[in-house]
């Protein structure tokens, strides 16, 4: 077969304009916000009726990003969300993970049964719970520095500890273990290591492709909590980003602001994934295996 | 041998405590609570006692009838016609408020239309829920064929042999990390009525001809433009799943495919789709529970509105239960969505189970 080598450059001109049409689609609105939050509020709505919306032309400067900080504890928020994701994740990863060994390589009464009742709740989903949950935090206990007190409302804790275990955290590290050798588990035992070596000296050095995935599914939950902060956390001190931003909302609005604060949430998540987006898609393609 | 090992009731049930007992106390719990609640008056705070009401909420919330109206006659039996020559008909509320019909009583009027002489009305306890309802139904109808048919169309293009293509799989995810909340902010600048990119642009194309609309402040237009943005925001999540779908299928059917001399649509309808066939049960689940689940969108650019176009169930809780500090009415939509997310997610593996 012999190929025309001109038809052959245009059918692949051709395939890359199309790819990248699409990929305009895709990236549009992220370039507006980033190029907007360089802009004095007067060029930002102006310039949305043309294609500079998408530039960073006219008056440019980083004053939003003062008014930002300026207007509200910006980096009270971010620290927030840092915090909670951050101590969401390492918890999740370690109290899923032992979860998941001892449903894998251990013996015991009541494990299937426990198990199933985890994988089942994977239908249930979390806006449907958010309305009784919200009665039951409000209700719990907790021994503080102060001794004992009740309600976990305008807390970090009832941000956290509500989302450390879930059913699909666990059923991935399930799955994952269920491809290691079994053997090596078993030689250990016999070497005489405690269950607790067996997790943190074998199983939890072979895996890091799923303590990844993991951690990366639980991060983006995380930083980009909305409904559950909105309906547990009225005070700004305990806010998280996502929250943060009906600060900007009341009174008048300047949308430079806005698009700062945005940017400032966004770019740094952004940056991240573009490190690390075989990884991000891989802990997505992963949870594939739930079919 | 083995077995003796691995046998350790003590050490299993220490390691998976923790994360076991986080799940009952934190999605097992409230999921029971939320259908018990759903039977009481519970508010958020209050000072009466909580008292057991039965199935009152759901009544609240589902009750629905229809009635009839007939024209109005006068003492000869003639029609009774207005200026304009329209017939006229009894106002509703005659039966509404109306001792002889206490079934009906309170209820409102969600929508009527003519029915030769009479008139039909639809009559509902709560309009504002059937909207949600009848809402997230559409949302659910339309977002979830159109998301997964344009993801496996991308993962397609995505899963061709090209120098670089990793850069655009990379582009078309993004979206995906990005909050729906930020996300929802800068589509308000795309959707707005005076200078929003939308009417820009396609007036730009149109040579000006296109009148400018005000896409989230016009009933018929508010849930269409969430439903896009929605799409646009995770059609890149389900790519990636079509994508980890199309790498199981063994390239030597493909090479079958090509030795037999089949088409490119052959290919894909007999060797690409059939074994794709798990990943669209998955595909089309996640979506719906996405779907059913719809809020933040809401929140970030209409409240619901304009005039209860764009409400939905979870927004209908979450300002029920929150808002108004009404647990048991919020715990009864969440229990009404669960029963509807379950039923559709039991008939999609049914009707999409190995025959």
């Amino acid at each position: 077969m012999v190929i025309n080598p001109d038809n052959y450059g245009l059918r692949l001109f051709v395939r890359y304009l199309v790819l990248s049409l699409i990929a305009l689609i895709f990236i549009f609105p992220l370039v507006f916000m980033i190029n907007s939050s360089f802009k004095p509020d007067s060029q930002l709505l102006a310039d949305t009726s043309s294609l500079r919306a998408f530039l960073p032309v006219g008056d440019i400067s980083l004053n939003n990003y003062f008014g930002a900080f300026q207007r509200a504890p910006v980096g009270l928020f971010v620290f927030n969300s840092v915090l909670v994701t951050g101590v969401t994740v390492l918890l999740s990863l370690l109290i899923c993970s032992l979860a998941a060994f001892s449903f894998t390589f251990l013996q015991w009464k009541g494990r299937d049964v426990m198990l199933s009742i985890v994988i089942a709740t994977l239908i249930i989903p979390f806006e449907t719970i958010a309305i009784p949950l919200l009665l039951l935090v409000s209700k719990l206990p907790w021994i503080g520095l102060e001794g004992l007190e009740w309600g976990w409302l305008n807390t970090y804790r009832v941000q956290i500890i509500p989302w450390i275990a879930d059913g699909l955290t666990i059923f991935l590290f399930v799955q994952y273990f269920k491809g290691l050798p079994g053997e090596l588990i078993e030689a250990s035992r016999v070497e005489g290591a405690s269950w607790w070596q067996v997790y943190y000296r074998v199983v939890m050095p072979l895996s890091g492709p799923v303590l990844a995935t993991a951690a990366i599914l639980k991060f983006l939950v995380m930083y980009n909590q909305y409904l559950w902060p909105l309906i547990v956390v009225q005070q700004e001190n305990y806010r998280p980003v996502m929250v943060g931003l009906g600060y900007f909302f009341q009174l008048n609005v300047a949308w430079g602001e806005v698009m700062a604060y945005l940017t400032l949430i966004t770019v740094p998540v952004l940056i991240f994934y573009l490190f690390l987006q075989r990884a991000f898609i891989a802990s997505i393609a992963s949870t594939g295996v739930k079919g | 041998m083995a077995s003796k090992l691995t046998l350790s009731n003590r050490t299993g049930w220490t390691f998976a405590l923790p994360g076991f007992a986080l799940i009952v106390i934190f999605v097992i719990l409230p999921f029971f609570f939320a259908i018990g609640l759903s039977l009481t008056n519970q508010r958020l705070l209050s000072p009466n006692p909580t008292q057991f009401v039965g199935l009152e909420n759901y009544r609240q919330l589902l009750g629905l009838a229809v009635v009839t109206l007939e024209p109005e006659r006068d003492d000869a039996g003639e029609l009774v016609r207005n200026e304009a020559g329209e017939i006229q008909y009894p106002r509703l509320r005659k039966i509404t408020r109306s001792d002889d019909y206490p079934q009906y009583r309170g209820m409102r009027e969600w929508f009527r239309w003519q029915f030769g002489e009479n008139v039909m009305v639809v009559i509902a306890s709560d309009v504002v829920f059937m909207k949600a309802l009848v809402n997230t139904f559409l949302f659910v109808l339309v977002v979830a064929p159109v998301q997964a048919g344009l993801a496996l169309v991308l993962a397609l293009l995505i899963n061709q042999k090209l120098r670089g293509i990793n850069v655009f799989r990379t582009i078309y995810f993004m979206p995906v990390v990005v909050s729906i909340v930020v996300v929802s902010l800068l589509w308000r600048f795309i959707y707005d009525g005076q200078n929003g990119l939308l009417n820009s642009i396609l007036q730009g194309l149109s040579f000006g001809l296109f009148h400018p609309v005000d896409w989230l402040g016009s009933p018929s237009t508010a849930l269409p433009a969430i439903m896009a943005m929605s799409i646009w925001q995770a059609v890149g999540f389900h790519m990636v799943i079509w994508l980890a779908g199309l790498q199981t299928i063994s390239p030597t059917l493909y090479e079958a495919a090509a030795i037999e001399g089949a088409s490119k649509w052959q290919t894909f309808r007999y060797v690409t789709w059939p074994g794709l066939r798990n990943t669209a049960v998955l595909v089309l689940i996640v979506i719906t529970m996405q779907g059913f689940a719809l809020f933040a969108q809401i929140d970030v650019m209409t409240n619901g509105g304009p005039r209860d176009s764009t409400q939905t169930l979870v927004f209908q809780a979450v300002e029920r239960g929150y808002g108004k500090q009404d647990i048991s009415g919020g715990s009864t939509i969440s229990v009404i969505l669960f029963a509807i997310v379950l039923t559709i997610s039991l008939i999609q593996r049914w009707l999409t189970r190995e025959r």
